[in-house]
């Protein structure tokens, strides 16, 4: 999918965001965990974004989430500046972008059952309808291939790749039109990213989709993505093509990340015999 | 590489472990497993999560939780049965000859004592070394893995420190007193792919400095490729695969370890026309360990199954020298 001739769903437009550490008896120094990033994602698209920790993926994620405010910058959505909305107006754009995070162990409310989980968002936006919303979390669970006798079982009962798929249903509840997915595989097995990942092609294609991939896996990116921005100390060094920026990275954290990244050996070598 | 000699450091003799659940109905997590650990080694442990390579991890050290029993087989640790060893021959396999490092960095560390102290430590519990013997020691364990910056690490406190660090210092501490075997249980979970591979350089390092062989468990096939001499894979519980690393990774034989890492994603090297295409993917669920039938473990969701794959449990055969896989394919 080229995104040149289409309009971007989201535009980040020079986005800077200080943290100020507190001191007791000093002032502090000031942390810039993003620095000047400008970048935009085309609508059904999947924009991969790499980089090691620290480098401010997450940050970037929870600005454009709103659930941060950037210290300087615009953030351009849905024909308006979501980085200077007023709280009121922030609440009703926050359903439009849903995060998901690494661990979905510590992000679901382990009293509740998956049912509950996948409704609550609905609830919260004061969206719930009767039995009409009962359907949508049923059928919620069923797209994201949990059964409906799985409705009941409470958050402890599922495997992690269970678990993350739970946490999908519920992002997509409030039909979002960006899903953030902040490491929303590093934590599972290599058979469970892999059906995970099947999972989120398809969920794409069939409601139109469109993906901030954040990972610190370089292969997966390449798979998953139409294109990979590489971050660096708070800023965006390199951007492109999968294939291109894997086969020739230019800026040297790129090189890094490509060089650290073990599956190279594995799968050339698997596809080599 | 060297695999060093031929020597076993451990040996694990038909090993039976089972956890008892509330209504006290064992289900079995380590079924039959054997395999010997040759001194100098790395052996790759691979096995996805629910495979049992903790609770493997577990009853070497006999740290099993309470309910986890050890039902029958032997483990030999240089000629010592590690399963009939008194409390206090115990206390002296652990952490001294054996050290284990657990797959949670972030908690293994005291937050308010300087990594020297907490390296002495484990010295001054195992080693009775007079105090200067001692800070010889910790110095040259320090230096072995801070090469540079030793001394501002050794006076850091853990919060100082980078992850990558961090599991630095826990890796001086398991080494501190020269064991023979080093249990490390998914080391590089939590850190980005470059430190990953830094801190598997470190432990290329301390077994070729330290000649420590080392047992290394992840869920993730790709660690190992370069890093370990030999990988058993472990499914439900059981080994389906054993062998020289190159047979295993690069000819694997067994169709559970080939869907595994089939699962991969192929970016490096693949053309352009695979991307966002489906990954092949295991069928089926995860086994349930409390229902297992008669057959192979990985019946249901194998493709090549036959017919008898249901009802027997197939036996351990060697096609290739050294390769032992368990699957009926290569031998009744």
């Amino acid at each position: 999918m080229s995104s040149e001739f289409m309009q971007p769903l989201i535009r980040v437009e020079s986005v800077s965001k200080y943290y100020r550490h507190r001191r007791i008896l000093s002032s502090g120094h000031i942390v810039h965990a993003l620095n000047g990033v400008s970048l935009s994602i085309a609508p059904r698209s999947t924009l991969a974004l790499v980089g090691e920790s620290g480098s401010g993926k997450s940050t970037l994620a929870l600005c454009l989430a709103c659930l941060e405010r950037p210290s300087s910058g615009k953030i351009w959505f849905g024909g308006r500046d979501i980085a200077t909305l007023a709280e009121n107006q922030m609440r009703a754009v926050r359903p439009q972008i849903q995060l998901i995070f690494q661990d979905p162990a510590s992000s679901l409310n382990p009293r509740f059952t998956a049912f509950e989980i996948v409704t609550e968002p609905l609830v919260l936006q004061r969206r719930w309808k009767g039995r009409q919303t009962r359907e949508q979390g049923f059928a919620l669970l069923e797209r994201v291939g949990l059964s409906a006798e799985m409705a009941s079982r409470r958050v402890g009962e599922f495997s992690g790749g269970q678990k993350q798929r739970l946490a999908i249903a519920r992002a997509l509840s409030l039909e979002p039109k960006i899903l953030i997915l902040d490491e929303a595989l590093s934590a599972l097995d290599c058979s469970a990213q892999a059906r995970i990942t099947n999972l989120l092609l398809e969920l794409q294609s069939s409601f139109a989709l469109t993906y901030l991939f954040i990972t610190h896996d370089l292969a997966m990116a390449a798979h998953i993505a139409d294109e990979i921005a590489v971050m660096n100390r708070g800023r965006i060094v390199e951007r492109g093509d999968p294939q291109k920026l894997l086969d020739s990275p230019e800026h040297e954290a790129t090189r890094r990340l490509v060089a650290a990244t073990p599956q190279s050996i594995i799968t050339s070598r698997m596809l080599g015999a | 590489m060297g695999a060093g000699n031929f020597e076993p450091v451990l040996e694990v003799r038909n090993l039976h472990v089972a956890y008892l659940s509330r209504a006290s109905v064992p289900s079995s997590v380590i079924v039959d497993v054997s395999f010997d650990v040759r001194s100098g080694e790395i052996l790759g442990v691979l096995g996805e999560s629910g495979s049992g390579k903790t609770t493997l991890a577990a009853s070497l050290l006999r740290l099993l939780p309470s309910n986890g029993k050890i039902q029958h087989g032997s483990i030999t640790f240089r000629g010592q049965d590690v399963l009939q060893a008194e409390p206090r021959e115990l206390e002296s396999l652990r952490g001294r000859r054996i050290a284990l490092i657990n797959q949670e960095p972030s908690v293994a560390l005291h937050p308010t004592m300087r990594v020297s102290d907490q390296v002495d430590e484990v010295l001054a519990a195992h080693d009775h070394l007079s105090r200067k013997a001692r800070r010889e020691k910790l110095q040259q364990v320090l230096a072995a893995l801070f090469p540079t910056e030793t001394d501002r690490i050794s006076s850091s406190y853990p919060h100082q420190l980078s992850g990558g660090q961090r599991q630095r210092v826990l890796i001086a501490q398991a080494i501190a007193c020269g064991p023979p075997l080093l249990i490390a249980d998914e080391p590089t979970a939590s850190l980005d792919p470059a430190t990953q591979r830094e801190i598997l350089s470190v432990f290329e390092n301390v077994r070729r400095r330290f000649g420590v062989a080392i047992i290394f468990i992840t869920h993730n096939p790709s660690l190992l490729a370069g890093l370990a001499d030999r990988v058993l894979v472990l499914y439900a519980g059981r080994i389906a695969e054993f062998g020289p690393a190159e047979n295993v990774l690069f000819h694997s034989l067994h169709p559970y370890t080939r869907v595994l890492l089939g699962c991969l994603p192929p970016s490096f090297g693949a053309t352009a026309a695979s991307r966002k295409t489906k990954l092949p993917v295991i069928s089926g669920d995860a086994p349930n360990l409390d229902l297992l039938s008669l057959g192979c473990r990985f019946e249901p969701r194998c493709e090549d199954r036959f017919e008898y794959c249901r009802t027997r449990e197939p036996v351990a055969v060697s096609p290739a020298n050294e390769h032992v896989v368990s699957c009926f394919k290569f031998g009744r």
